[in-house]
């Protein structure tokens, strides 16, 4: 099943072009990673897939699960499946972490038809899902995000995650700023995650996340177009030679 | 009664040059032209059928008032108030010009009441639709009223109070907030209509939170209303005035003043629910609301709590503050002030702590939005003899978007050095990524607008009676509509 069919995006933020004619499908199941240099416009693709007010698409189309994504409000886009961990985590002072996700579980749960749930299984979920990511529940009583470490926030992230249940999650950038021992307990969330109804989209700097995380497919993009497409071993061809290598192809047709 | 000894003032009245312009009144009509002179507090006075003390009073606080000038220290600026423009009595109308039924009522105000959830029967009665025509509340008043009257509690208009209790508004009225106080005291001393008072005898825990009675019989409390309480030693009252339907008014000045007495072991709970007319979207039109309140904890152990929801008004000024006199007394102000288009709002509280181990909280909320201005503005005094007291004091303001505008003003004087004294304050943003966010969890930009606001602000709901604290979220919902977004 195709979850997710991007065709010929583009995207500008005032008026200035970002992303230049994006391809991609992304079928249910499969992990992708992209990957780019800063400015290429890896975050912007996550944002315009979280449907952020500010990106304008200006031409090409997003189907998700046959959808028209572009159709749907950011809330909309939510419910339906699309899971955004952002890079940096939005704090929100006064509302505590369990409220917040528990109005959020709720919403969702709700655009799936079923039941609210109550406070009893709602805790219960909880305690399930926080041993995914070795999170302290007491982190949960603090206002969302509020005094989190740069790590804390990046594992709250996962763990939101594990708690709504996408169909689809896009990770902008969630192993920038995290130690080794963070890094591996993110990946191992992920990971645990993975599964053939559930597809990911790992939007990185670096190599050393899909060390953990093995993607199925690698994208380069490069000045808001993907350039090289292929398999987990490009990743590690990008780690030793950088970037750079591919800047000087740039100019040639890239064959996906 | 005294009015209709010598000389009449009703007919003096008639008898100056004002009656040339073709006024005519006698004692059953309702509305004095404009203007403002010692006549017309006289005839205030009588229409009140008020014993002569009561008059010279008034007419003291008038003389003060001509030496007066207005505040001008205030963050805030408005047009100019003609004092001489306005019509400073003005009776209820009489059902014959009020709406037969909510058919007749602005739909507009009736979907506000709607998504307040404002009981069906109360929103006649808020729309000023016939008493008569609605329903039967003037019994379930009465109701509450005789339950009261069993424990010997007072709870009346103040105009009944001045006629059956004389010698308690005699003892108390200006005691607390005394008629030359301030410029808009001093107008209100002398031209106040009505209001309410409330006594609450030694040793008497009032069995009902003062609200639903006066929510239903609060709608022409008119612009200059006077409020006070007094509880006896050892007595417990919740007051809470207002409502969080948006109310008819015509009148453009309101300056109340509300006075509180606790004796000793006395607790008072005052709760405020503001929503008068905020003005349009442009800042035309809008109540000016002027407003000194202020307790005395008189005896030891004695505690005053405000607890306010501003929403409303293009202007408000208000401070209500305590006198932390008895030893061990408590003083409390938790407040949610929003300002949205372009309201402005200047309030705080001033704690000012004489007797010993005396203890003061301050919770301030401001919400700013559209163009509007929110100042907090806040009195901490500590007199020498009141020693090891305490205040703590968190200021904390929201801004909704980036036009608004949130200004903090403590002033703190600690004269002894074993009081201790806290001062925190916090300004933030509820910006487009936090509604994003939210939406990217599923939640709608309605409902993510309520969480950061509610969040905010739950501490000082926390101290509203229940059913106002329902009431008092979907009031910020419904006054933050279409701020963000």
């Amino acid at each position: 099943m195709t979850m997710l069919e991007i065709r010929n995006l583009h995207a500008s933020i005032e008026g200035k072009e970002i992303l230049k004619g994006i391809d991609l499908v992304v079928n249910a199941g499969e992990v992708h990673s992209i990957m780019g240099p800063n400015g290429s416009g890896k975050s912007t693709l996550a944002r315009v897939l979280a449907g952020e007010a500010c990106y304008e698409v200006t031409e090409g189309e997003i189907l998700f699960k046959g959808k028209n994504l572009l159709d749907l409000e950011p809330d909309e886009r939510a419910r339906e499946g699309v899971f955004m961990a952002f890079q940096y985590p939005v704090e929100v002072p006064g509302v505590s972490t369990k409220y917040f996700l528990k109005a959020s579980v709720n919403a969702m749960r709700k655009h799936r038809g079923l039941d609210e749930l109550d406070a009893f299984d709602f805790l219960e979920l909880i305690k399930e899902k926080l041993k995914l990511v070795h999170m302290d529940e007491s982190l949960l009583d603090r206002a969302v995000n509020e005094g989190f470490s740069g790590g804390e926030k990046k594992r709250a992230e996962i763990f939101q995650m594990a708690m709504l249940d996408p169909c689809l999650g896009v990770l902008d950038e969630t192993d920038s700023g995290l130690d080794i021992d963070a890094l591996r307990i993110v990946a191992e969330g992920v990971n645990k995650l993975r599964g053939p109804d559930r597809s990911f989209i790992l939007i990185t700097h670096y190599q050393r996340l899909l060390n953990y995380v093995v993607p199925d497919f690698v994208h380069v993009l490069l000045d808001g177009r993907i350039v090289r497409s292929g398999g987990k071993e490009l990743a590690l061809e990008l780690e030793e030679n950088g970037y750079s290598f591919i800047n000087g192809e740039i100019n040639e047709p890239v064959s996906v | 009664m005294s009015s209709t000894t010598t000389s009449d003032p009703i007919d003096q009245w008639e008898q100056t040059d004002e009656y040339k312009w073709g006024f005519v009144t006698d004692i059953e009509s309702d509305t004095l032209p404009p203007g403002l002179n010692e006549d017309v507090v006289k005839a205030i006075s009588a229409k009140k059928n008020e014993p002569d003390w009561l008059l010279q009073w008034r007419l003291e606080a008038y003389r003060n008032w001509l030496t007066m000038t207005e505040p001008n220290w205030q963050n805030l600026e408005y047009n100019k108030i003609d004092f001489q423009a306005i019509s400073y009595y003005s009776a209820p109308k009489s059902d014959a010009d009020r709406p037969k039924s909510l058919d007749e009522v602005d739909p507009k105000l009736l979907e506000t009441y709607e998504k307040l959830g404002i009981p069906l029967e109360e929103r006649a009665i808020l729309a000023g639709v016939a008493v008569d025509a609605v329903f039967d509340s003037v019994s379930v008043a009465t109701t509450f009223k005789d339950k009261l009257h069993e424990v010997g509690i007072i709870f009346c208009p103040f105009s009944e109070a001045v006629q059956e209790h004389p010698e308690l508004v005699r003892k108390y009225l200006g005691s607390i907030v005394p008629p030359n106080d301030n410029f808009f005291a001093a107008l209100n001393s002398a031209v106040f209509t009505d209001g309410s008072f409330v006594f609450i005898p030694k040793g008497v825990k009032c069995p009902m939170e003062l609200s639903t009675y006066f929510r239903i019989n609060a709608i022409s409390t008119g612009q200059f209303e006077r409020t006070l309480i007094i509880a006896e030693e050892g007595s417990h009252v919740s007051y809470l005035e207002g409502c969080t339907a948006p109310m008819r008014d015509e009148n453009q000045l309101h300056a109340a003043v509300v006075e509180l007495i606790a004796m000793k072991d006395a607790t008072i709970k005052y709760s405020t629910i503001q929503n008068w007319y905020p003005g349009n979207a442009e800042g035309v039109g809008g109540i000016y609301n002027f407003v000194t309140k202020r307790g005395k904890c008189a005896g030891d152990n004695s505690r005053i709590s405000w607890t306010q929801v501003e929403t409303g008004s293009a202007i408000t000024w208000k401070y209500p503050s305590c006198i932390l006199q008895g030893d061990n007394s408590i003083g409390e102000f938790y407040s949610v002030a929003l300002t949205n288009h372009h309201q402005k709002a200047d309030t705080g509280t001033k704690m000012i702590h004489i007797g010993k181990n005396t203890k003061s909280y301050i919770i301030s909320k401001g919400i700013s939005a559209g163009v509007g201005r929110n100042t907090y503005r806040g009195q901490v005094k500590v007199l020498k003899q009141a020693t090891n007291s305490r205040n703590f004091t968190q200021c904390d303001s929201m801004l909704m978007g980036d036009k608004c505008s949130a200004h903090t003003f403590p002033y703190i004087e600690v004269a002894n050095s074993s009081s201790h004294i806290e001062h925190e304050a916090t300004t933030s943003k509820i910006g487009e990524d936090q509604i994003f966010y939210c939406n990217q969890r599923g939640i709608s930009t309605e409902d993510a607008i309520s969480m950061i606001i509610n969040g905010f602000c739950k501490e000082v709901f926390a101290e509203l009676p229940m059913e106002f604290a329902v009431e008092a979220k979907k009031l910020l919902e419904v006054s933050l509509e279409g701020s963000v977004g």
